[in-house]
């Protein structure tokens, strides 16, 4: 432990952070390891869209009285169905289609915002969903959350090597008996809970940060798919821990002395740790080009060079 | 066609009448030949001439509204596995953490659910058939930072790897330059022969293969003319399969086809460029 100067007093002991810790470790592996596919996939806006219509789940399900985290599962996985039946394989016209479902439903999502902060009087409902708390987190959401992620993780394994290879060439895949549409729509209910779980954590608006961010990062440092959805998974895990702990630690921070919200620090880590991932490639791939130029071994990799 | 069914026992492919209508628009019309096991087939027609409407008949990914498909000596199911396939244009991001072994691995088991348990087998496997295209130099690069040679040689080891007795490849040769189109052709000629399998590729000119080609399957207008090379490339043939007086010339050991009749000056002297080079 690194004492009390970095633990402020009682961060171990605080029940609401021991929920968040746990929340801390389930969700960001489930995003490291679907985002390292949705990445792969170049489905990050479906991913965004996933993420922001949740809202109009946690709005409704705030509404009637239920854990936002049930309208989030319930819209992220039945948006996502409706996306893959509009959406041919054609990658713009899942664009497309995803644009347009997602304007109707921003739509819905700013009324339902609206009657939850003028009907029952808590403006804590819409920075709630929007914006997550992780120390917020009721009780009897944290099982269902955990298994929820477990869940995700299992269904990640299972489809692994079908979903590598339609993520590859949807042609290979089919020429190879995989049923590209269906694993395709499997993966879009996967990222619809992924995003659900996430968006408890850091709320709709940055859910996907959470998916993206930490793959993003991965990818850029490992050479096999499973290893990169391992270290998302670990650099998603290190944000939100540090994260937890540096919104503890500002609740003795400037301007009004009640802490900053976790969802800043999350995202902000996994920012800072994208753009460090992204320094050190750009720098060795300097360095490998400037050795390489210097001995002309860059030509090696010519195709038509003799071998 | 119709010969006895002693002649068929080791055939690997059969089509027979084959006609497809899409969009309205009809893409074959009655097309039949059929392949046996290590020959080097030549699917030769220009862009849009059906090839990979051909293709995807015989994958069972199309079904056709006429004739039929054999392969091998079982029916023909949509995912064959005694088909390797590979597809035109296989374009893989450079950030796809996946190295040129895990894509042969992938060959093995790609359609089956869960993780690939590593072992000392598989790793084999996937070392001998890098090793038979060549490609053992780049089996830990990324699959996304590969030549279109390299890459073209891991595909073909990712659909051989499953040892399939036909190999089918739509348009390896396109986008590769000169040599790594020599080096690709040898590749397969060698792999028909060493594999025991049979080899069917398209291309929309048939020079490069020449050397290698067994028999030449040539797809114009949704008809087609099988045969050896001589048979079918032929001015009368090709005229009748166009619809078009096309003329056959011979220059050097290289086959060109141009349009219209056959000129009657020196063919060896410089004259204008082939207006229909090949096709």
């Amino acid at each position: 432990m690194l004492g009390s100067i970095v633990f402020e007093a009682g961060f171990f002991q605080n029940h609401a952070v021991r929920t968040a810790l746990i929340i801390g470790v389930i969700v960001p592996l489930v995003s490291g390891c679907v985002g390292t596919f949705t990445v792969i996939r170049g489905q990050a806006f479906a991913g965004e869209a996933l993420s922001d219509m949740g809202t109009l789940g946690g709005a409704g399900a705030d509404l009637v009285g239920v854990s936002p985290l049930w309208g989030f599962v319930g819209v992220g996985v039945v948006v996502a169905g409706t996306m893959e039946l509009f959406g041919v394989q054609r990658r713009r016209g899942r664009d497309v289609a995803t644009g347009i479902v997602l304007g109707a439903m921003l739509g819905l999502s700013a009324l339902f915002l609206y009657f939850d902060t003028t009907h029952s009087s808590t403006t804590g409902a819409t920075i709630t969903i929007l914006f997550g708390s992780l120390f917020q987190v009721s009780g009897v959401t944290v099982p269902a959350l955990v298994i929820l992620g477990l869940i995700g993780l299992l269904v990640v394994g299972f489809l692994y090597r079908p979903l590598l290879l339609t993520s590859l060439s949807s042609d290979l895949a089919t020429a190879r008996g995989v049923r590209v549409r269906s694993i395709g729509l499997a993966f879009l209910m996967l990222m619809g809970v992924s995003v659900s779980l996430s968006s408890v954590a850091v709320g709709t608006i940055l859910g996907t940060a959470l998916l993206i961010g930490p793959a993003a990062t991965a990818l850029k440092l490992t050479r096999r798919p499973w290893s990169a959805m391992l270290t998302a998974g670990g650099i998603g895990i290190a944000a939100t821990w540090l994260g937890i702990l540096l919104s503890y630690d500002s609740f003795y921070w400037p301007p009004a002395k009640k802490g900053w919200p976790v969802s800043f620090f999350v995202v902000t880590l996994i920012f800072l740790f994208y753009l460090a991932a992204d320094l050190s490639t750009w720098l060795r791939a300097r360095r490998v080009g400037s050795e390489a130029r210097g001995t002309g071994a860059r030509w090696d990799r010519d195709p038509v060079g003799a071998r | 066609m119709s010969a006895d069914a002693s002649d068929h026992d080791d055939e690997v492919l059969s089509v027979e009448g084959v006609s497809v209508w899409l969009g309205g628009r009809q893409i074959l019309d009655d097309v039949g030949f059929s392949v046996r096991s290590g020959q080097f087939i030549g699917l030769i027609g220009s862009n849009g001439a059906g090839k990979t409407t051909l293709f995807r008949v015989i994958l069972g990914l199309l079904e056709p509204h006429r004739g039929s498909v054999r392969v091998g000596e079982g029916r023909h199911t949509s995912h064959n596995r005694s088909i390797g396939y590979v597809p035109q244009k296989v374009l893989v991001d450079p950030d796809i953490p996946l190295r040129a072994r895990d894509l042969v691995g992938l060959g093995i088991d790609g359609d089956r659910f869960g993780f690939a348990l590593p072992s000392r087998a598989r790793r084999l496997a996937v070392d001998e058939m890098l090793e038979a295209v060549d490609a053992s130099d780049f089996a830990d690069a990324r699959v996304g930072s590969l030549s279109g040679g390299e890459l073209q040689r891991v595909l073909i080891a990712h659909a051989l790897i499953s040892r399939p007795r036909l190999l089918i490849l739509d348009e390896p040769l396109a986008n590769l330059d000169i040599r790594s189109e020599q080096e690709v052709v040898e590749l397969l000629g060698r792999v028909a022969h060493d594999q025991e399998v049979a080899v069917l590729l398209s291309a929309h000119d048939m020079n490069p293969l020449l050397a290698v080609m067994d028999r030449v399957v040539y797809l114009a207008n949704g008809h087609a003319a099988s045969g050896s090379t001589d048979e079918v490339v032929r001015t009368e043939v090709l005229s009748e399969l166009y619809g078009h007086p096309v003329a056959v010339l011979h220059v050097g050991d290289r086959i060109i086809v141009v349009a219209g009749p056959t000129p009657v000056p020196d063919i060896s002297m410089p004259g204008p460029a082939p207006l229909h080079a090949a096709d």
